[in-house]
């Protein structure tokens, strides 16, 4: 066992792992944060990703000692400072973009990163980027729609409620 | 998951030592490994991370053409390579997906030569020089079939070398569930010539199509591939293309290359 220490959601955090503990399972079984869902565990679906120094990755597909000294953002994060339901949270609630949530917190995480990195997408690019990102309820459409509210832009007009 | 030692050098030379352990692998970007060690189907005893090397990460243009760092994400090279070779950018911004694209390496995917990935159409289409510890290889010498390549064991490639062409463009006909290449084509036209190299189609890994590559090198428009027809006799055959189907695309996405080649 090795000693890894990072940063999880703004705190410092350290456990001993294996070479071969997935960063997924350090965040669940070493940290008890069992909001980062494991689906495939073959890097396909995405129900698994978190930002890794505030890059999206699949956390099925690193392991916890390649991400020593990162900071890690997981869903336990994305709630405001005072539990309310953060912004894109509050935006899949609000147009059902989930049904029986498994995907949700990969969804939420990856749409967190498109906003980052461009913050009026297209709803096209809502759907290329979420690509990665696998769900067997929605249909998606209220997913993107969900997005694409979060963004702050009208979305009265997209249909698929 | 067998379990093993994880050690992660800051230097190519400690990397290269922690490599000459008994079962020791190199690790990247884990986009390939980490699932191929989940299914025991391979099971290092030390694996020696790459990402923790600064001299094999970063894009940079030099007299030589454009170099990128082995360790370089996906990602990263889709949004600096832009301004200096756009065709390569195109091709790194269209593997997998996002996630893939922060963490898969173009020296991860180059090692492992998947017969469906997308750098090695771009290395073998650009003519460029794959670069290890040890010496450079054309890439031509590099890519040997289906997951083979040039590389002896415990060596790493560090980089990669593009001569930049007047014009390029990859267009990949994209497997919907895995988004791989069901077929991908990069056409690169030199001054002294076109180069077309071909994945996801061959038994035998990247190839060059030189009959379409000589057409091409005398007419560079769609209309000179368009009576040239594909021997679909090496051709992959699985449940999402037969050997003929693949070997049609090859001809239809070299034509759509040539007219979308900037
Ligand atoms: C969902 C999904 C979709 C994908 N879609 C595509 C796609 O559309 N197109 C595409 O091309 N690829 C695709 N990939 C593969 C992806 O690009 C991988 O990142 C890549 O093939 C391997 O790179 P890596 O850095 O992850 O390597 P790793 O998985 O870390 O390593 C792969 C192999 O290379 C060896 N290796 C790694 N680096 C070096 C080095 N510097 N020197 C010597 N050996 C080394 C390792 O020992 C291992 O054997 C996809 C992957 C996934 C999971
Ligand atoms: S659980 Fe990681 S991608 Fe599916
Ligand atoms: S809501 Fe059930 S998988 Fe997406």
């Amino acid at each position: 066992m090795t000693k890894v220490t990072m940063t999880v959601n703004g705190k410092a955090v350290s456990g001993e792992v294996e070479g071969r503990t997935l960063l997924s399972a350090f965040l669940r079984e070493g940290l008890g944060m069992t909001g980062t869902h494991i689906g495939c565990d073959t890097s396909q679906c995405g129900a698994c990703v978190v930002h890794v120094d505030g890059k999206a990755v699949k956390s099925c597909t690193m392991f916890a000692l390649d991400a020593a000294g990162s900071s890690v953002k997981t869903i336990e994060g994305m709630a405001n400072a005072d539990g309310s339901l953060g912004v894109i949270q509050q935006a899949f609630q609000d147009h059902h973009g989930l049904q029986c949530g498994f995907c949700t917190p990969g969804m939420v995480m990856s749409s967190a990163a498109l906003l980052a990195e461009n913050p009026k997408p297209t709803e096209a690019e809502v759907r290329h980027y979420l690509e990665g990102n696998i769900c067997r309820c929605t249909g998606y459409h209220n997913i993107v729609k969900a997005v694409l509210a979060a963004s702050g832009q009208d979305v009265s007009s997209v249909a698929a409620e | 998951m067998h379990n093993f030692d994880f050690v992660k050098p800051s230097s190519i030379a400690e990397a290269v030592k922690a490599l000459s352990n008994e079962g020791a692998q190199a690790l990247s970007g884990g986009q390939t490994l980490t699932p191929t060690m989940k299914q025991r189907l391979a099971a290092p005893s030390v694996l020696v991370s790459l990402t923790g090397i600064a001299e094999m990460k970063g894009v940079c243009l030099g007299d030589d053409g454009l170099s990128i760092g082995a360790a370089t994400p996906h990602a990263v090279v889709a949004a600096e390579a832009a301004k200096h070779y756009p065709a390569l950018a195109a091709l790194a911004g269209g593997i997998g997906d996002p996630a893939v694209r922060n963490r898969g390496t173009i020296g991860g995917s180059l090692a492992n030569n998947d017969p469906a990935a997308c750098y090695p159409a771009a290395v073998l289409g650009s003519g460029a020089t794959v670069v290890t510890n040890k010496r450079k290889i054309a890439a031509d010498d590099y890519f040997q079939g289906m997951f083979t390549t040039a590389l002896e064991e415990g060596e790493i490639i560090t980089g990669v070398t593009f001569p930049v062409p007047e014009k390029a463009a990859y267009v990949k006909f994209n497997q919907p569930a895995s988004r791989f290449a069901l077929t991908g084509v990069f056409v690169a036209k030199f001054k002294g010539g076109v180069r077309v190299a071909v994945t996801g189609a061959s038994n035998n890994g990247v190839f060059r199509w030189s009959e379409g590559e000589s057409a091409l090198s005398s007419n560079f428009s769609g209309a000179a591939v368009a009576g040239l027809k594909v021997d679909a006799a090496e051709m992959i055959g699985d449940l999402h293309g037969t050997p003929e189907y693949r070997a049609h695309l090859v001809k239809v996405l070299t034509k759509r290359a040539v007219d979308a080649a900037r």
